[in-house]
């Protein structure tokens, strides 16, 4: 099994040029992408449209992720927030809350990005078709959950009543206030969104996120949650859904970890026998209850 | 050690992203300032010989009095900091310089955990003073040598007695590009095992706080096949505990635990718990992380 | 394939020789500040003839080994993980550009020594570790390119193990004294007169071993190897129950063992970088001054480091107790699930290198009984005191 090729080449370093050149594709090495637009969600959030430099779009799944290059300062895992049905750039809406991500959402429109991937598992939108979709999100994480309802809008007479249920931390960090507007007057989707602080002019909701779960309008028994924010966030919503009557493996969370690789080799996002990467970040609750009860696993 | 500080002007806030220069001359600007210490860090700076050039392009060395008698006014978009605190004066000083600083640098062992002269802070000051000094009533200090975190906000900890040069170099590229340092802060086994220097203490039995220590130095003593001194200071999670336990199972006295732990990071509070009476101190916070999973 | 065949003690030169011929980096076991480490070898008079190893929890001492012996000792410090996956490995350099950026991806030839490598003296235990590193670094969906090329050229002379240490387990776990397929050549050294017993397993070791001076081997011969195996076998200096280890360790999650290995664990990450399989990495981005120049290298990580669990509001593991555990957990239970074989080789590297002398093997027997008194206790079952770290509760992490 070793030196395969030394026969063939008759030496070993060509054995060994040969294999490097064998492994081209190497999945560390990021491709540029163009900064294309950037737009300004809420104080600390920017979405940025990008363009692949060598033309070749980037097709990607509902729920996945890329690893996200600042030339010079890093790089970090953001999920994709486009739209997965049809052409157009490759979205990102970025929180800054790092160095990596402050280099990002300062972007101006032609800066150079390194991309790689799109990696891990999507949100299976198409799995809920017949029956409802409950869609939960706290803070940044309605971006990862950005593809799903646009997937659930473009093909919305395969689904039954569809809802959103988003907690943010304001009313001003409120993100995609006219998608959220258009899916509800256009998409027939229920869109309520409750905050952590209100100031006195806020007449909408206050409170957790999770409060909102037992009232929800739809039918547990044929439903389809997919959840993302906080982990604390989505160990209570899923409680809440499965308490509700949602089967755990119909309850879809999408984990957070360290994820330097992007790729299961670095090991760093490793929940138990998972590698958050490649087997999440995407994962049913059936699977992620158990390990989500143990403290610092 | 009397150092005029320029006038104070607002304080400018530390840089995040990449640093353009706040003078004219369109390079950030760099000071260096001296507390109670030995000028061994600042001359790291000096000894960075082959990237002097390159530094000099990127910023402008503003005050530096240990290098130059060029004085630049402030404010100052870096900061170095090198010493610590051990007079009323230098108390005062210090918030001077935190005002006219945007990233401020804390440089050595000094200037992170009060340094060697952080001794006193077991002692009596008093009764040391009388037994060094001829007339000590001339002298005006304060009971404890305490590291400029005490004082002021500090943005990036370099540790060390001295400071390694490479992490110096990185800590400035970090700054001016606005990124994160790379500073590693788990235990210096992590270098010697990188560098391929075999344990000193597993096959020699030397007496080495590798272990307990912050990364950094590239392993430095163990390569020359010395115990670690530990003068980086503790590591992120150190067990200070559990190393002086096995020192003192491989034989050695337990003053002498003691003073392997008390030296260029005595300041340091988890170093000072490794040999502490178990009982004898309330938790704190560093307490809690050497001895988490640790004691009932 | 022809059958084993027996070098002559000198032969050994001829063998190295052979390999530098073709080519190779040869590197081989060597005396270096009073350990047995591997080293570039040209000189076969380099190796530690008379040398073995004493070896037990947190110690390793060099003492007189078996007088004509060149491979009387155990483990060396570190393993051939140290060559073929190396501690530092530059990814690609990148160049800021008037239009962005341009990457260029490393190359064998950006290593000073970019020689494939032969190794001479690998083990049982390291032979199987570089079949589960295989399995993890090129047996998946994503290949990490660089092991790739390194394994891909390697060269693999394995040793028969004859005179096992205090800390060895290898016959445990099924990975030696005798080591399994995967090398290119093995060699049994044997005594009276000294001789190798070499048997080739690859086609490129059979070629190798056509071009030296060899004779058939006799049955004696044979027996000897035999008689050598069975003697080191019964010499292991530890041994750790392995069929129930899945199991024992998914349901231990909360057991107060961890929180009492905490007491003594320094978390100094000295395990995972002399465990053979540990794979873990960081992904460093190192710019440089003038910040035009910027690289990626991949560094040796540990599950044991607070910044490895770090995610944006802190780490995800603060506790050494829930490290070990990781540590522990994956390495015994979680890896057969991800790889299909444990991450465990039995070459009792991490105990030896461990400061705090922490034995994985008593650590796994406590485990277990603590565990079974659990059960005896939930069951109703009289005399079901547990023994060591104390009452069995849940959150004992804490």
């Amino acid at each position: 099994m070793t030196a395969p090729l030394l026969d063939r080449t008759g030496t070993a370093a060509a054995a060994r040029d040969h294999a490097h050149r064998d492994a081209a594709s190497d999945p560390m090495l990021p491709r540029p992408f163009r900064v294309i637009s950037r737009h300004l969600d809420t104080r600390d959030t920017v979405t940025l449209g990008l363009e692949p430099l060598d033309g070749v779009p980037l097709a990607f799944a509902a729920g996945q992720f890329t690893m996200l290059l600042a030339f010079g300062v890093g790089e970090v895992p953001i999920s994709i927030s486009g739209d997965p049905t049809g052409p157009g750039p490759l979205l990102h809406t970025i929180r800054d809350v790092g160095s990596v991500t402050h280099a990002l959402v300062g972007a101006v429109p032609g800066t150079v990005m390194g991309v790689r991937g799109p990696y891990g598992t999507g949100w299976e939108v198409r799995s809920g078709r017949g029956g409802d979709v409950v869609v939960v999100a706290g803070g940044i994480g309605l971006a990862p959950l950005r593809p799903a309802l646009l997937e659930l809008a473009h093909e919305r007479a395969a689904y039954g009543r569809v809802v959103l249920l988003y907690g943010a931390r304001s009313p001003e960090d409120v993100l995609f206030a006219e998608d959220l507007a258009r899916w509800a007057a256009r998409h027939r989707i229920t869109v309520e969104v409750t905050v952590d602080y209100g100031p006195p002019d806020w007449t909408g909701r206050v409170g957790l996120v999770t409060d909102l779960v037992p009232r929800a309008g739809f039918d547990p028994g044929h439903a389809l949650a997919l959840v993302c924010g906080p982990e604390v966030m989505m160990r209570a919503v899923a409680t809440a859904l499965v308490a509700r009557g949602v089967a755990p493996e119909r309850v879809r969370l999408s984990m957070e970890r360290n994820m330097q690789c992007g790729v299961g080799l670095c090991g760093h996002c490793q929940l138990r026998e998972l590698f958050l990467c490649l087997d999440g970040p995407v994962l049913g609750y059936d699977r992620l209850g158990p390990l989500m009860d143990i403290r610092e696993l | 050690m009397s150092v005029d500080v320029a006038p104070l002007s607002t304080r400018p806030a530390p840089a995040r992203g990449p640093l353009e220069g706040a003078t004219p001359d369109a390079r950030p600007t760099l000071a260096v300032w001296k507390f109670a210490s030995c000028d061994g860090c600042q001359l790291t700076l000096l000894n960075c010989e082959a990237e002097l050039l390159a530094l000099a392009d990127r910023v402008q060395v503003a005050y530096f009095p240990e290098a130059t008698r060029a004085v630049v006014a402030g404010p100052y978009d870096v900061s170095l900091v090198e010493g610590s605190i051990t007079t009323a004066e230098d108390a005062e000083r210090i918030q001077q310089v935190r005002a006219q600083s945007g990233t401020l640098v804390t440089i050595g062992a000094c200037a992170t955990a009060g340094g060697i002269q952080a001794l006193r802070n077991l002692a009596d000051v008093g009764e040391l003073a009388a037994a060094v000094y001829p007339r000590p009533d001339q002298l005006a200090y304060l009971a404890r040598s305490t590291p400029i975190a005490s004082h002021v906000t500090v943005d990036v900890q370099l540790y060390g007695c001295p400071i390694d040069r490479g992490q110096l170099l990185e800590v400035l590229a970090a700054v001016l590009a606005g990124r994160a340092p790379r500073l590693p802060s788990g235990s210096v086994c992590a270098e010697c095992k990188r560098r391929g220097t075999v344990c000193v203490a597993v096959a020699d039995g030397l007496a080495c706080l590798g272990p307990v220590t912050r990364a950094g130095c590239g392993a430095l003593c163990p390569a020359h096949h010395r115990g670690c001194y530990g003068c980086f200071g503790p590591q992120d999670t150190p067990n200070g505990r559990s190393l002086a336990t096995v020192l003192g199972e491989g034989g050695m006295a337990a003053v002498d635990v003691e003073r392997a732990f008390r030296t260029f990071a005595t300041g340091a509070e988890a170093f000072r718990a490794a040999t502490a009476p178990p009982i004898a101190t309330g938790a704190s916070p560093t307490d809690a992380a050497a001895g988490h999973g640790g004691r009932p | 394939m022809a059958g084993p065949a027996i070098l002559p003690s000198r032969g050994l030169q001829a063998l190295v020789d052979a390999l530098l011929a073709r080519g190779y980096r040869v590197l081989g076991p060597q005396v270096r500040d009073g350990a047995v480490v591997l080293a570039d070898l040209t000189d076969i008079d380099a190796l530690p003839l008379g040398v073995g190893d004493e070896q037990a929890p947190g110690h390793y001492r060099l003492r007189e080994g078996g007088a004509e012996r060149a491979f009387g000792f155990a483990a060396t410090a570190q393993s051939p993980k140290s060559v073929l996956f190396p501690p530092d490995e530059l990814l690609w350099r990148g160049r800021r550009t008037d239009d962005g950026f341009s990457v260029e991806p490393a190359s064998p030839a950006d290593d000073p020594d970019h020689r494939p490598v032969a190794i001479l003296g690998a083990r049982g235990c390291d032979v199987a570790a570089i079949a589960v590193q295989d399995r993890v670094l090129l047996g998946r969906e994503h290949v990490d390119a660089h092991y790739a090329a390194r394994r891909a050229g390697a060269f693999l002379v394995a040793v028969t193990c004859s005179d096992p240490a205090g800390t060895c387990f290898c016959a445990s776990v099924g990975t030696g004294p005798r080591p399994r397929a995967g090398s290119d050549l093995v060699l049994t050294e044997l005594a009276d007169p000294h001789r190798y017993l070499v048997e080739a397993g690859t086609p490129a070791g059979q070629a190798l071993l056509g071009a030296l001076d060899t004779t058939p081997a006799t049955p004696d011969d044979l027996a000897a190897a035999d008689e050598l195996v069975a003697d080191a076998t019964a010499r292991m200096g530890r041994t750790m129950r392995t069929d129930d280890l899945p199991e024992l360790l998914n349901a231990s999650a909360e057991s107060p063992r961890w929180a009492a290995i905490a007491e003594r664990c320094l978390a100094c990450t000295n395990c995972t970088a002399v465990c053979p399989t540990c794979f873990c990495t960081g992904v460093q981005d190192v710019g440089d001054l003038t910040g035009a120049l910027d690289e990626r290298h991949r560094v040796w990580d540990s599950c044991f480091s607070q910044p490895y669990s770090y995610i944006h509001g802190g780490a995800v593991r603060t506790w050494t107790a829930s490290r070990y555990r990781q540590w522990l957990t994956h390495k015994l239970a979680t890896w057969t699930e991800q790889f299909g074989t444990s991450g465990c080789v039995g070459c009792g590297r991490c105990i030896t290198w461990c400061p705090a002398g922490i034995d994985l093997t008593a650590e796994v027997a406590t485990i277990r009984e603590l565990a079974e008194a659990h059960d005896a206790v939930a069951a109703g079952a009289p005399g079901g005191a547990p023994t060591d770290g104390g009452a069995p509760t849940p959150g004992g992490l804490r």
